[in-house]
This record gives structure tokens, sequence and C-alpha cells, in this order.
């Protein structure tokens, strides 16, 4: 089986169930956009927050929709001939972790830019965020991978998602925030994005295997 | 059996763990007793006061114990859950799983007393703080861990998909550490320095290290004792928990 093949099968399921497919955009816009009523109107107190907000409503919004990555397959059988399929499972996973990140990750990038106008930040620190998002989701999609893959299944795999894979999201989440909090305080934010993208390369080596162990695990 | 078969492995067999670990915990405790005593009485009877922070940092003799055995046990754990993974030992599953609440006793326990010594010393219970939040994230993997073999019904899945979360955990201990600290230069500047504690007395260092021998014992008794607990309910379907059982009610 082949990379595309995976990965445009995929993306035909998710077209066939639209709506669906589209439920992490709408509860990321929802929980952003509910912190300036929560938090109140302020635009000073909004401009610093706003990165935050938007980085961390992004990692809400992959976990929640990362259980549906394998339970499907998982249902009807397809996940094991997988496995059982000649050539690696983690280029499986590969496939599999880019249309998830098509389907879910690439919509809350372009979406940035308007949540960044609703919290009043500046042009370039909005540039930047969208900027951090697109190098950063890609790691969300990973991981959350990994903790599908290990919760498949379960009763409550769901929540056990955001139990296991948000600690393991901290350092994104750090580098992301903090490259936009460098180009709002007139630095550059070369540093930041180095290490996310450093981030993104390690985590693209090391969390397919993982990935593919954890399915072996959950499968056996 | 001769000497020569019986090496360390004979007690990756659970039957023989389990009367080996019931021997050796009240040994465990006695150490436990001994050195806790002696640690408590050093530290807070004959080590001096600090002419900078007063009393209130005797808290560390609790605090630094707590804090390194809770790093040491994520690490005992991700190694003897990676141990059973791998060999396929049973008995290195069951004993990852029993390190677990004992490291997040620690884990919290640090966190707690650190909070206590934060608040004389620098005015706030919590501070964001590049080894606060990194150690709070600990926690947050010791719980992971934990639920994620609690959620799992084959105990088989449930050691291995640990061992597998527990080693991934364990590769990003580091990162975490790192991004951590580098956001908080990035970020605080230097308003709160870990570095300004004085040179250490000696005695502050002794009753240190009885503390640590201590808590140290006490991580042996109490995941021994717990361990014991998971071999029996593991095994409950076994001869020998069976004639344990059985040959209890008679007596």
């Amino acid at each position: 089986m082949s990379l595309l093949a995976v990965t445009r099968r995929d993306l035909r399921l998710a077209r066939r169930r639209q709506v669906e497919s589209l439920l992490p955009l709408g509860f990321f816009v929802v929980a952003a956009g509910l912190f300036p009523i929560g938090v109140g109107p302020e635009p000073q107190t909004l401009r610093q927050i706003g990165a935050g907000v938007v980085w961390v409503c992004a990692l809400l919004a992959a976990m929640l929709s990362v259980t549906q990555m394998f339970a499907s397959d998982y249902q009807d059988g397809s996940l094991e001939q997988m496995l059982l399929a000649p050539g690696s499972l983690a280029e499986i996973v590969i496939a599999k972790v880019f249309a998830h990140w098509l389907t879910t990750g690439l919509p809350l990038v372009v979406a940035t830019p308007l949540l960044g106008l609703l919290f009043g930040m500046a042009a370039p620190a909005i540039g930047m965020l969208a900027l951090t998002l697109l190098l950063g989701t890609p790691i969300l999609s990973l991981l959350g991978a990994f903790g599908a893959a290990l919760t498949l299944g379960l009763r409550s795999g769901a929540a056990l998602v955001f139990l296991i894979v948000l600690p393991l999201t901290v350092p994104a989440l750090i580098f992301g925030t903090g490259a936009v909090g460098a180009v709002d305080g007139g630095q550059s934010a070369q540093a930041q994005l180095s290490l996310l993208a450093a981030l993104l390369i390690i985590t693209f080596l090391g969390a397919p295997w993982a990935t593919a162990a954890a399915l072996r695990i959950s499968l056996e | 059996m001769n000497a020569a078969t019986l090496t360390w492995a004979t007690y990756a067999a659970p039957s023989r763990f389990y009367t080996l670990a019931g021997r050796l915990i009240p040994w465990c405790w006695a150490v436990t007793a001994e050195f806790c005593l002696a640690g408590l009485w050093v530290g807070f009877a004959i080590a001096p006061t600090d002419f900078q922070q007063g009393e209130a940092y005797r808290i560390i003799f609790i605090h630094v114990p707590a804090a390194w055995l809770s790093m040491l046990i994520y690490l005992v754990m991700a190694f003897w859950a990676a141990w059973g993974w791998m060999l396929n030992a049973r008995m290195a599953s069951m004993y990852a799983r029993a390190l677990a609440p004992t490291g997040v006793l620690f884990t919290f326990l640090a966190l707690w007393t650190g909070a206590l010594w934060g608040k004389p010393t620098w005015g706030a219970w919590w501070v964001w703080d590049a080894r606060l939040t990194s150690e709070f994230i600990l926690l947050l993997l010791y719980l992971g861990y934990i639920a994620l073999t609690e959620a799992i019904d084959d105990p088989r899945r449930a050691a291995n998909a640990g061992a597998l979360l527990a080693l991934v955990g364990a590769v990003n201990v580091p990162v975490i550490y790192f991004s951590v600290r580098w956001w908080n230069t990035l970020h605080q500047g230097a308003t709160i320095s870990l570095t300004t504690a004085p040179k250490m007395a000696s005695t502050m260092l002794t009753a240190m290290l009885l503390m640590t021998i201590g808590f140290w014992a006490y991580s042996f008794a109490v995941v021994f004792a717990r361990a014991r607990a998971i071999v029996l309910e593991q095994e409950s379907e076994a001869e020998w928990v069976r004639t344990l059982a059985t040959g209890a009610e008679k007596s």
C-alpha cells in the first residue's frame, strides 16, 4: 500500500463526512471566542493573552479529533489488514497523520488570522502566530496519533488522550507562543522558530515508529 | 536446586518474588524509621538556622529528597516497564506499575513542600518557574501512565502500552526540562534565582542524605508491598496463590 493511496483514501472518507471533519475547527473558534467574554474586553489584556489562548485552543482541538484517526478503521477491521500488509506500518501512520493534518490542522492555521484580529493582535504578531501554528499543528497530529494508538478501543479513550498527550506537547506550546511574544516585543523570533522546527523534525522521526509500536500492542 | 541456578533471575518468578519481598519489607520499614528519625533530628535540632531564610529553610530536608526520588523513580519505572516489554518479563512489568503511585506521592510532596517554602521566602505559593513547571509536568506524566494502565483491562496490553508511554515520557523529560528553562529565561528575566542558597553547612548535608536514604527505604517497602498485591491479583489463577489462600484459611 503506497503512502499516497492511504492519504487519498482518508481524505475521501473525510470529504464524505464534511461536517464531522470540520468539528475541530468549530470547537477551535468557539473555545477561543469564549475567552474575551470570560476575561473581559480590555484590548491590552486580550492582546497579551491572544497567542497563548489560540495555541491552547489549537492543542485541545487537535486532541479532540485524533481519536477518530484509527477508530473507524479499527471498527471495520481495515486497521488489522494494514498491520498485516507488507511494508512499514510507520509509513501508513505517516500517511494517516498527513491526512489528519490536512483535514483538521490546516483549517486551524487558516482560521488563525481571524482569531488574531478578534484579540486585537498586531499584524506581524498575527503572521508569526499563523507561522508557528503551521509548524506546530503537524507536531500535534503526530503526538496525537501516538495517544490515539495507545488508547485504541478503550472505553475512556477520548479523555485519556488529553491526559497522555497534552504534557508531551508542552515544548511546542512554549516555543510557539514564545515566538509570537518575541515579535510582539520587537525582537527576532529566529531562535524559537528554529527550535520549533527542530521539534517538528524530531517528532516526525520518532512519533510514527512509536505509533506503529503502539498499534501493534493495542491489536495484539 | 543447586546454588549455581539460584541467580538474580530466580526472583523474576512471581511466586519467589512474593516470598522474598515479604521477608524484606519489615527490614525496609526498620531502615525507613531509623534513617528518617535520625535525619529529622539532625535537620531540626542540630543543623544551624540559616541566616538568610531563617527556620523556613528546614523544609529542604523533606523537599530535596522527595524531588530527587520523584525523578529517579520515573526513570526506574520506565526502565522496568521497558524491560518487561522487551523481554516479556511479567514481574518487571508488575514492578513498574507498583512504582508509579510512589512516584506520584514524591512528586506531589516535592511540589507541596516547595509551595510551603515559597510562601515565606518568595511571597507566593506558586511561581511558574522552570523547575516548578517541569516538576508539575512530571506529575502529569505519572498520572497519564497510571490512567492508561488502569484503563486497559488486559494486563499484558496494559503493561506494554504503559511501557511505551513511559519510554516516550522519559525521552521527553529532558526536552521538557530545557524548553521550560529557555521559556523562563526568555520571558521572565531573572526575578527569582534558585542559586542564591549559601554554602551548605555539613550538618545540613548530613540531614539531607539521611532523609534520602530513609525515603529510599520507604519506597522499597511500599513498592514491594504494592507489587505483592499486584502479583496476587494477576496470578490469582495460579496454583501457588490458591494454596496460599486456602492454607491461610485452614490455619
